[in-house]
């Protein structure tokens, strides 16, 4: 089974409280803090769309939109 | 399935610290909810008092906040009332294994359908980082400053020593796992507990040195293994996680319902 493709990588920036979780946890290194202490992406081409980040955000303030994904 | 769709959105951001564990348990259990295809009117979740039980106020299913302790008290009422009903109690280790300790063996012992989520950080959060029967020797609290002597709790070896029908454990750093298992002991028939090690990087972290949530998170990475693994076998010293026990006992609710069914018939 081919891996779904990245459509959208949001990050609530309301929501999000910098604890930088998805940046260490992150398999590509897509993700920085910026200088306000929230997450941002860096490489979005490198993103495979593993949802690691989505998922172990504390803060839900992660979602990731697969090309594949019935909305 | 979104997560918007289990949530009360108006009450976000919530009110745990940057890196709280607890918010990787709420993320994973709407996940596994979500997965089980359940209305969001078949399930209670009923909490006692800790930043842990404050997990009960974000789901959007029926939901009770109740008293430090006694959230599986309460949840044995509301079973017993309804008995169709998916009960969830998630619960803090001081809420679940200190002040509610005798709550949690006697509802293991009676295997009522309802699935315990010890959600452990080894420390009181709520209260200001008081040692835990889960902190163990030698770490450091608020009330342990030259370190605490206490012996801790095992989890896992408590509840299937009382009778608890399903047990596993898991942590926050292992989410499919953590989603897997909450789905199975959702689904599972009697009582379930399920020890979810996470992180308080502000009390139980800061204290002991342990570095910031990620570090903490990595901790538990590196500290644990599946269930019989080789690297048990290596290394004793690793916490073993995955499911401990899966078994068939008659569930209280259907053995009252006979009761029920005897007593009127008699009359
Ligand atoms: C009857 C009663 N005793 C004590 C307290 C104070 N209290 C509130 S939360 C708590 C412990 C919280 O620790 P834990 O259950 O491990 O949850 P955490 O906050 O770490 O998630 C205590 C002692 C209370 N609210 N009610
Ligand atoms: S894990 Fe969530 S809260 Fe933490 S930095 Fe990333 S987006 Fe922000
Ligand atoms: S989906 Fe995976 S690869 Fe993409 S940013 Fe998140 S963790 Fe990194
Ligand atoms: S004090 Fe600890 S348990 Fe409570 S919200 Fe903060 S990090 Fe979480």
């Amino acid at each position: 089974m081919a891996r779904p493709k990245l459509k959208e990588h949001h990050i609530n920036r309301e929501w999000c409280k910098g604890c930088g979780i998805c940046v260490e946890f992150c398999p590509k290194k897509v993700l920085e803090l910026d200088r306000y202490d929230k997450a941002v992406i860096a490489v979005l081409e490198k993103c495979i769309a593993c949802r690691l980040c989505e998922l172990r955000c504390p803060d839900l303030a992660i979602t990731i939109e697969t090309q594949d994904q019935i909305p | 399935m979104s997560v918007k769709d289990y949530i009360r959105e108006r009450f976000f951001p919530h009110i745990w610290c940057a890196g709280c564990g607890h918010g990787i348990v709420l993320n994973n259990l709407l996940r596994a909810v979500g997965g089980l295809g359940m209305s969001k009117n078949e399930i209670v979740m009923v909490s006692g008092i800790g930043c842990s039980s404050r997990i009960s106020g974000y789901v959007d299913f029926h939901t009770l906040h109740t008293l430090h302790g006694r959230a599986l008290a309460f949840a044995t009422g509301v079973k017993l009332s309804k008995p169709e009903l998916n009960v969830i109690v998630p619960m803090g280790d001081g809420d679940a294994l200190a002040i509610g300790g005798n709550h949690f063996i006697h509802a293991a012992r009676r295997n009522i359908a309802m699935t315990a989520i010890v959600m452990n950080n080894r420390i009181y959060g709520m209260t200001g980082g008081q040692y835990s029967p889960l902190s163990g020797p030698g770490k450091l609290a608020t009330t342990a400053p030259y370190r605490n002597i206490d012996q801790d709790f095992d989890i896992v070896k408590l509840a299937k020593a009382a009778g608890a029908t399903f047990v596993a454990r898991t942590t926050t750093y292992h989410i499919q796992q953590m989603a897997d298992i909450l789905r199975q002991a959702i689904l599972h028939d009697g009582f379930s507990v399920v020890e979810i090690l996470s992180q308080c990087p502000t009390y139980f972290g800061r204290r002991n040195k342990l570095g910031n949530a990620a570090d903490m998170m990595k901790f538990f990475k590196d500290n644990t293994t599946p269930i019989g693994s080789k690297a048990k076998k290596e290394n004793p010293e690793l916490t073993e996680r995955g499911i401990f026990v899966q078994n068939d006992l008659p569930e209280y609710c259907a053995e009252y319902d006979k009761i029920i069914k005897k007593a009127g018939g008699s009359c």
